[in-house]
């Protein structure tokens, strides 16, 4: 008796250990392809940082560590503020961030950094910001930013107000209540969408963007799933959502100078290749002051824009080698593609590709 | 398998080997669970400790201290548990009671296994569940409530468009808690010592005063424990909550809004992923609240059923 309960747990354990670490044997084992050969690349690379960037950087370890076996890549989305702490105190090589590092973090010292260089800021990741709505009947919706603050902040609080029936006259908008969904955890998302309003409407939206939802209003879901769902079993509902994610829910045109645009990957490009950058940084920072009210219709300023964060000059040889490399992997055409595919991001447009492709071949 | 002789009364008990290890592995087991809770109870003081002295302005959301950020969680926690026992409770009555006084043997047996059956979802599912099929179908209900019933401020316009709100968390806690009060009080129920039972039929009592004044009474605080079992579950409970319920920073008795009170563990889960520094301290410092919360709920309950002791089989 007790010897056949001893055999049957050693079986369990058996087909167990089999199943697991057959499971765990699929990383290495890649066939050598062309490019395999010619890597000399070896050691490994800890980023830290934004969760938007999450599922573009899963993409890109994968197509990078194809191409370089002997990589190991790790990135960690544990949050912009975490990765540029953790990048400032040397904890990891490069840092994924949903902003630019600030003046201050400029002036102080970078742990990982050689002595008297300063980090510089890359953008690696374009995402539009989709304005998602479900309403009965209606398929086709034109908001200007100072409609879209009072939805959200709660000033407009159904689809038959007179603001948004000027701006929708042909639509058969329901008399029903608005409920305006937002994230209820801290995102990037949540901070760019505050940004772009606070920018356009300042009188409406007057709270700072930041990565909580300011106002004690509407209705809040986890995560960019969460609002999608809520957006899409409500009923008049309408939500911000990464474009990607958006699928067959309606998507409402924002009013850039006098016409209304939709989300394009393109558009969404352009505006990130044509804004300014910040004033006061070193030729090989770009750190990008997002036009928001800018009156180009072939431009969609919703838009998040998401960094890679690096050295200037490494302390370590062998890191600065392997960030360069990452990071030319991922701002290349290809790695840009793999994210576009993976996370629906939008590449960026080719002359930035220029800029970000010499200010990574300046680390050293 | 061999039996000790019984002639050597006065000297001292024979211990043997198996005596010595099984005693061993005993105070083992019990002292490792107290230093659990003790590492436990240090590591949320020691990683907490900036949430009290920091300036307050510093917290994100800036409140004006601590405890304006905690209160709301508090009420929210407590709330949303009291919503989940006040339709579990009753309903796991009915069903231990239907188990071990109504049902065939045969259907009382299926439906014990069914109920237990209800505790091994993982709670990822319920919230699944919960944002999927449940808010939508409970949302005309809510809408009905807030039109015919809006006087009342628990159901005060506007109604939530999602059907995702405290409510709906009360009924999936409810679901979820309901396997461990409908299971503890159908074994308290029945251990009801036959004779009682017996009894009271003879003096003429139908089924269900029988069980008013014989299997009830006895089964008063194993009802009590059994609950605050059920609530230490409903007020940890995390995933479930964090995914369905649409929370806001403020207390508010309404059921069928969209802005709800958001509950201590919800908030950490939501939260905790892109906080940093004082932030983490801060939602650690929640957990220790919470902690704190339960711990003050089991004492309670450990006391309910201390004071009826002599009656009660739970012990």
């Amino acid at each position: 008796m007790k010897l056949s309960k001893l055999g049957r747990i050693a079986a369990v354990a058996a087909v167990a250990t089999i199943a697991l670490t057959s499971c765990a044997s699929n990383e290495g084992g890649t066939a050598p392809d062309s490019s395999s050969s010619a890597s000399s690349l070896s050691g490994e690379l800890v980023g830290i940082g934004a969760s938007s960037q999450g599922s573009a950087q899963e993409a890109w370890i994968a197509g990078f560590q194809k191409a370089n076996p002997e990589v190991t890549v790790n990135y960690d989305p544990q949050g912009s503020g975490a990765g540029r702490e953790s990048f400032i105190s040397g904890a990891s090589a490069f840092a994924g961030s949903d902003s630019a590092l600030s003046d201050d973090e400029l002036a102080g010292t970078f742990a990982g950094c050689a002595t008297d260089s300063k980090a510089i800021d890359i953008p690696v990741y374009i995402s539009p910001i989709a304005v998602i709505f479900n309403v009965e009947g209606v398929d086709e919706l034109n908001l200007d930013s100072a409609t879209l603050a009072k939805i959200f902040k709660g000033d407009i609080t159904t689809w038959n107000d007179p603001a948004i029936v000027a701006l929708n006259p042909d639509a058969k908008l329901p008399a029903g209540n608005i409920t305006a969904v937002h994230r209820s955890d801290d995102s990037g998302t949540t901070k760019n969408f505050a940004d772009y309003l606070n920018k356009t409407a300042p009188d409406v939206w007057t709270e700072k963007p930041a990565d909580p939802f300011p106002y004690n209003t509407g209705e809040g879901a986890q995560g960019t799933t969460g609002v999608v769902d809520a957006v899409k079993n409500g009923s008049g509902t309408i939500g911000y959502a990464d474009a990607s994610r958006a699928g067959d829910l309606g998507v409402a045109k924002i009013k850039v100078g006098e016409e209304f645009v939709g989300y394009t990957a393109d558009a969404a490009a352009a505006v990130v290749a044509e804004s300014p950058a910040v004033e006061g940084r070193a030729d090989n920072d770009i750190a990008i002051a997002l036009d928001r009210k800018t009156t180009d219709p072939t431009h969609y300023p919703l838009v998040l824009v998401s960094y890679a964060i690096a050295c200037d000059s490494y302390e370590d040889a062998d890191q600065s080698a392997l960030v360069k490399a990452y990071l030319g992997y991922i701002t290349s055409e290809e790695g840009q593609k793999v994210a576009a595919d993976s996370a629906g991001s939008a590449p960026l447009s080719s002359d930035l590709t220029e800029k970000v492709t010499s200010a990574i071949d300046s680390i050293k | 398998m061999t039996t000790p002789t019984l002639d050597r009364k006065k000297d001292a008990p024979v211990v043997r080997t198996g005596d010595r290890l099984f005693r061993g592995s005993t105070l083992t087991a019990g002292i490792l669970i107290l230093v659990t809770l003790a590492a436990v109870a240090i590591f949320l003081v020691a990683e907490s400790i900036p949430a009290f002295t920091e300036d307050p302005a510093k917290i994100k959301g800036s409140p004006s201290s601590f405890w304006a950020y905690v209160g709301p969680l508090v009420f929210g926690t407590i709330w949303v548990a009291f919503i989940a026992l006040l339709i579990a409770v009753p309903l796991s009555i009915g069903v231990a009671l239907f188990i071990t006084h109504y049902a065939p043997r045969r259907l009382a047996q299926t439906l014990g296994y069914v109920v237990d059956l209800l505790a091994a979802v993982p709670s990822v599912v319920y919230g699944l569940w919960g944002i999927s099929v449940l808010a939508p179908a409970v949302q005309p209900i809510y809408s009905w409530l807030t039109d015919n019933f809006g006087w009342l401020p628990f159901f005060a316009a506007p109604v939530s468009g999602t059907g995702r709100t405290v409510l709906t968390v009360g009924i999936v806690l409810a679901v979820m808690v309901l396997p461990i009060i409908t299971a503890l009080s159908r074994e308290i129920f029945l251990q009801t010592p036959k004779l009682h039972e017996e009894a009271a039929l003879a003096l003429g009592a139908t089924r269900w005063e029988m069980i008013r004044i014989a299997v009830l009474p006895f089964g008063r605080p194993g009802i009590v424990s059994a609950s605050m079992l059920g609530l230490g579950r409903a007020l940890g409970e995390t995933m479930a909550v964090a995914m369905i319920l649409s929370p806001g920073a403020f207390i508010t008795w309404a059921l069928t809004q969209s802005q709800n009170t958001n509950t201590i563990a919800a908030n950490i889960a939501l939260n905790f992923p892109e906080s940093h520094g004082l932030d983490v301290s801060v939602l650690i410092a929640t957990g220790l609240i919470l902690f704190v919360i339960t711990f003050g709920v089991n004492f309670i309950a450990r006391a309910i059923v201390d004071r009826r002791k002599a009656f009660s089989g739970a012990n």
